[in-house]
């Protein structure tokens, strides 16, 4: 049940799930997106681009708020900072709860649904909630989800916020990574497996630059990204190779770029889902990565068989094989560790040590191999839903400028680390 | 004395009950790691339990070699870690344990300039005090 960690399918052998095409999404809405918020104006906080997100995606899929019974949501917003210790504003902004985050009753409340019966605001990060809403849905707890999966970005550097980056001390578990410097985070850990990849397959950085460029591509052709309405320019290879290091080699390229906004979905049964306004896109199957290396940095040995792993728990639980999989949009928050899914799932059959040469070929959405027809992350900004977003709009045929020239009935998307991720089937056909 | 390496101020490690062997061993300038003697299993860092064969009590702490190999490494150019922004550039190194490649340490690579990295070569043990006095373990190449 969803109630506990126990809903997660985060094992081998648990066969098809339970619910395979008795669940589906209905409704989608994104808000507008900022860089960051301004401080000021009250309908592009979190709680305003929340409402807006919500609303959206329940007028999408042709509902009433009365129709809503769930609300899940996340904690996890990326804020890193509370607005604290500046004077919050008038009912309701007065708290964090619309300001850094944005919670179930705080929405409950802000637009007035009469019948939530389920509300859980404490979900994982946007890839297993996803999986989360998906099981509650189908466990009966509710039987309509609104989801919502806000992004934060406040004044200030990105990190250097963090109360733990700016003391002379390292508790806990802290204590075997930060005095070397090692930020929390999926930065670091990843980038050292990119560079044990690089090493064994002979690869190196600049591989990753077509995808980079195609990202950017496709998600200028995302009519809300970020890059579409405040940056509308493509970016070239000398661009991503001469681009500002972080992490040599990783460079600012590499790296979603943070931002302001929400996106919602809307969860409900397949039998509810026949007559409202959208075609249901179904849900065969999540399942969701939680491991943890041996020692101090986990190696590519280890991430390669989560991802391993993972497609295996995917395949078992939807009945699909990778040959299957029209549409795949896995993480990109950094670009180090995006061809790790793309190999452990043998997505067009890319194998270990083979995904630059994959990038090199012809990735663009109206060619044969469309990976991340999303734009990820990197392409719209970090909002991560815009995987799922695009999974819907694909199987829907709604892309527009983005939509695959090739077969979508199916897409698969998650995020985010090989090691801690969820990810999720969808499906044009229950079964 | 505080680290070789220009400008570095590293976070002070708060050891724990479980940490507190390993950290006091750093302080006398000796490497220890929890070995399973049910499975003979180094773990390092420190764990509750044993990840290969769960056993909970048969934790000893062993003193380990200190010898290694450089695997791969990055270098740190924009820390959000207050201690390393007056440090940057600065390498960041995964080094292997002879004894058992399984387990890896962190390494800031004191005497490797930025960059110049040796990368498969040996390197030794040494130890470098942090802000609170004190040591962690470091490594350089020889």
């Amino acid at each position: 049940m969803a109630n506990s960690t126990n809903w997660m399918r985060d094992r081998e052998g648990l066969g098809l799930w339970e619910h395979r095409g008795k669940v589906a999404v209905v409704g989608w809405g994104q808000s507008h997106i900022d860089r960051r918020w301004d401080g000021v104006t009250m309908d592009r906080s979190c709680g305003g681009l929340t409402k807006e997100a919500c609303l959206k995606a329940i007028a999408d899929a042709g509902l009433s708020p009365d129709d809503i019974d769930g609300l899940i949501t996340s904690p996890d917003t990326r804020a890193e900072q509370t607005w604290a210790p500046r004077p919050y504003f008038a009912p309701p902004y007065d708290t964090e709860d619309g300001i850094t985050k944005c919670s179930a009753q705080w929405i409950q409340k802000q637009l007035g649904l009469p019948n939530v019966k389920y509300l859980k605001s404490d979900a994982p990060y946007i890839g297993p909630m996803m999986g989360l809403a998906a099981q509650a849905v189908g466990d009966g707890l509710c039987k309509t989800a609104l989801v919502w999966y806000p992004m934060v970005n406040l004044e200030g550097r990105y990190g250097h916020n963090n109360p733990q980056n700016n003391k002379n001390e390292a508790p806990g578990p802290s204590a075997f990574t930060l005095p070397w410097g090692y930020q929390s985070g999926a930065m670091f850990n990843n980038l050292v497996v990119f560079q044990q990849y690089c090493k064994r397959y002979g690869k190196s950085h600049d591989g990753l630059a077509p995808l980079c460029i195609n990202l950017r591509r496709n998600g200028l052709r995302t009519p809300w990204s970020y890059y579409a309405l405040h940056e509308p320019y493509l970016i070239t290879r000398e661009d991503y190779l001469t681009a500002r290091t972080i992490e040599e080699p990783l460079v600012i390229h590499d790296c979603d770029r943070p931002v302001n906004t929400c996106a919602a979905f809307i969860f409900t049964t397949a039998e509810r889902a026949k007559d409202l306004r959208q075609k249901p896109v179904y849900v065969l199957n999540h399942c969701q990565n939680n491991n943890r290396g041996r020692s101090s940095m986990a190696t590519l040995d280890e991430h390669q068989e989560a991802c391993s792993s993972l497609a295996r728990k995917m395949w078992q639980g939807s009945g699909l094989t990778a040959k299957d999989v029209d549409i795949f949009n896995p993480y990109d928050g950094y670009l180090t560790f995006t061809q790790q899914f793309l190999e452990g799932f043998e997505w067009h059959g890319v194998k270990h040590g083979e995904a630059h040469d994959f990038y090199a070929g012809d990735i663009r959405v109206e060619g044969p191999h469309p990976f991340m027809s999303s734009g990820g992350n990197n392409g719209t900004g970090r909002t991560r839903a815009c995987l799922f977003s695009d999974s819907l709009e694909q199987l829907r045929g709604t892309a527009g400028a983005r939509q695959v020239t090739v077969r979508a009935e199916t897409a698969l998307a998650g995020c985010n680390t090989p090691d801690s991720c969820g990810f999720m089937m969808f499906s044009k056909h229950p079964n | 004395m505080p680290s070789m390496i220009p400008g570095l101020e590293r976070p002070a490690p708060v050891p724990n009950e479980l940490t507190k062997p390993f950290w006091d061993a750093c302080n006398e300038q000796r490497l220890v790691l929890q070995n399973c003697t049910a499975c003979n299993r180094l773990h390092y860092p420190p764990a509750q339990k044993c990840s290969q064969c769960g056993a909970a009590d048969k934790f000893i702490w062993k003193a380990v070699q200190g010898k290694g190999h450089i695997d791969v490494y990055f270098v740190i150019r924009d820390s959000r870690i207050r201690g390393f922004r007056s440090a940057q550039p600065i390498n960041f190194a995964v080094i292997t344990l002879d004894e058992d490649p399984g387990i890896n340490f962190l390494s800031n690579l004191p005497g490797t300039p930025p960059g110049k990295v040796p990368v498969g070569a040996a390197v030794e043990l040494m130890f470098e005090q942090t802000s609170s006095g004190q040591m962690v373990p470091e490594w350089r190449a020889i």
